[in-house]
């Protein structure tokens, strides 16, 4: 019933949403893990974010794919509760930590069970078009398991088609720029400094990136 | 719906003729020499097929689902060229107006207002974006960001708007109906790009714009000049309401703004440094990629034909 949900939102809304009112250009789509577990980890700009990576897999693969999300936010009412925890799937992560048990260990056992995971290292939205530092959670969460490949997705254009704090989604088209896959490092400051040089290079392969900064 | 015209229907076999013998010898290469990678002429073509099939179906059911067609190949365009120009993030709210400028466009299309129709994007659009502008309380870059809309949203709907407008012209030449006239406009610039092209590789030397576009040469500008003139002297008649000695001038007119057409995009996407302007169309690139030429032959050509023939 869930995994209907999820198909069906996808097939009737997302799916004719992004490719008439976003429109993707998608460059090294073959890059997309075809099965779990696996970690995407993107930019963070918009809501649409999610629903944009998510509509990157086939319907069929879709109850694998699971984005990670903050409990505070995307359960914070008993609607969004329900949108967010039975279509979209998410697995709710407790930013103040008062849970009292490992942070991860949904993250874990999604992992374990073979699904691919959606993260934003860069926690929340931010301002459109700027990478904010990664934090680190990332890391922490496949130390422990660094055979888990991951692979970095760097979105363009999202941010200002729905940025944060809007409510009005200007149509546009957005660049979605796949990276090779990866694996964690021993050394947290070695892993970090490579995924955000991963990302940088993301921005190059991205259409009419350089226009962003100068205006 | 589908009353087709005799002329009209006789155009559509023959384009769907051509492009069963495109698909054949696709197969057929692909047969001769498996080893050679095709994808982006498989791409290219089943493309073609998609949307010729997508314009012959709607054009042939109606006048207004043709309109509502093109109101759609607007947006495209216009949001296509919002997503590759530099606009600034808080002229957010002014390219969503500028996108309802689009059903206000073909609304006086389909009302067949013709002086609301021709001023409405180049006097009231034109005012108004900027007032917008204004209220945002940025101006830091506002002459750029004003032109650059304003430029794009005439481009992408003013001169788009054309074809529409050319379908509720009255019909001159009863054989050919309602749809002559745009099926010659969008043939004739098609098949310039083909004709420039092809003499362009055939006997093309001295490149005609070596800073912008350096494949083009004289050669292929003069050699599509004077084919598709000869054609499209041949084919108005058939398919709309003018004499040959006017079809030749039209096909003339053509031929050159298609040009213009398709090198002033081709300076866009070299300002910024980019080979096409979206993935839209496999094997084409974006829909700009692919409507180029018509951007400048569709207006030129409406009132040229809005002006001898009636």
């Amino acid at each position: 019933m869930q995994r209907w949900l999820k198909v069906l939102f996808f097939l009737l809304i997302v799916r004719p949403l992004i490719i008439f009112v976003i429109g993707l250009n998608v460059f090294h789509r073959e890059r997309l893990p075809r099965r779990g577990p696996h970690v995407l980890v993107a930019n963070h700009n918009s809501h649409l974010d999610t629903l944009v990576l998510m509509s990157l897999f086939p319907l069929r693969d879709l109850a694998r794919v699971r984005p990670v999300a903050a409990a505070d936010y995307f359960l914070a009412n008993r609607w969004l509760a329900w949108f967010s925890t039975r279509v979209l799937d998410i697995i709710p992560i407790h930013r103040d930590g008062h849970v009292g048990r490992d942070l991860m260990a949904d993250c874990h056992e999604a992992l374990a069970a073979g699904d691919i995971l959606i993260l934003f290292p860069e926690g929340s939205r931010g301002i459109p078009e700027t990478m904010q530092p990664l934090k680190k959670g990332i890391f922490h969460l496949l130390k422990e398991s660094a055979e888990i490949p991951l692979t970095p997705v760097m979105l363009r254009g999202l941010g200002r088609a729905l940025p944060k704090g809007e409510a009005l989604l200007v149509p546009r088209n957005c660049d979605v720029a796949v990276g090779e896959q990866m694996h964690v490092d021993n050394d947290c400051a070695v892993f970090m400094s490579s995924l955000e040089a991963a990302f940088e290079a993301l921005v190059e392969q991205c259409r009419a990136s350089a226009w962003f900064d100068k205006w | 719906m589908f009353e087709i015209a005799p002329h009209v229907e006789t155009v559509v076999i023959a384009i769907l003729g051509l492009l069963c013998l495109a698909s054949l010898t696709r197969i057929f290469l692909d047969q001769r020499r498996p080893a050679q990678d095709n994808l982006e002429l498989k791409q290219r073509i089943r493309s073609w097929w998609w949307m010729l099939g997508l314009l012959f179906v709607v054009l042939l059911s109606s006048r207004n689902a043709g309109i509502v067609f093109f109101a759609c190949l607007s947006y495209l365009a216009l949001k296509e060229f919002f997503s590759i120009v530099p606009t600034r993030l808080v002229d957010r709210r002014v390219l969503f107006w500028a996108y309802l400028a689009i059903p206000m466009q073909y609304l006086w299309v389909w009302h067949d207002w013709y002086g609301m129709f021709s001023v409405f994007v180049p006097v009231y659009v034109f005012l108004f974006l900027p007032v917008r502008m204004l209220l945002l309380g940025d101006s830091v870059g506002f002459i750029r960001a004003a032109g650059v809309i304003h430029w794009m949203v005439m481009l992408a709907i003013y001169s788009i708007s054309h074809l529409a407008a050319l379908l509720t012209l009255p019909v001159l030449n009863p054989a050919a109906g309602y749809l002559g006239p745009v099926l010659f406009v969008l043939f004739i610039t098609q098949f310039n790009d083909v004709c420039q092209y092809v003499w362009g590789k055939q006997i093309g030397k001295r490149a005609i714009l070596p800073k912008v576009s350096p494949n083009k040469t004289w050669g292929g500008f003069l050699g599509g000049v004077m084919t598709v003139t000869l054609c499209a002297g041949m084919a108005g008649p058939y398919l709309t309401g003018m004499s040959w000695p006017l079809s030749l001038a039209a096909g003339a007119i053509i031929a050159v703004c298609g040009f213009f057409g398709d090198v002033v995009i081709s300076s866009v996407k070299r300002d910024l440094n980019i080979k096409d302007t979206g993935q839209l169309i496999p094997g084409h690139g974006g829909i700009l990629d692919r409507l180029d030429s018509i951007i400048y032959t569709a207006p030129i050509f409406f009132h040229f034909y809005r002006y001898v023939a009636y």
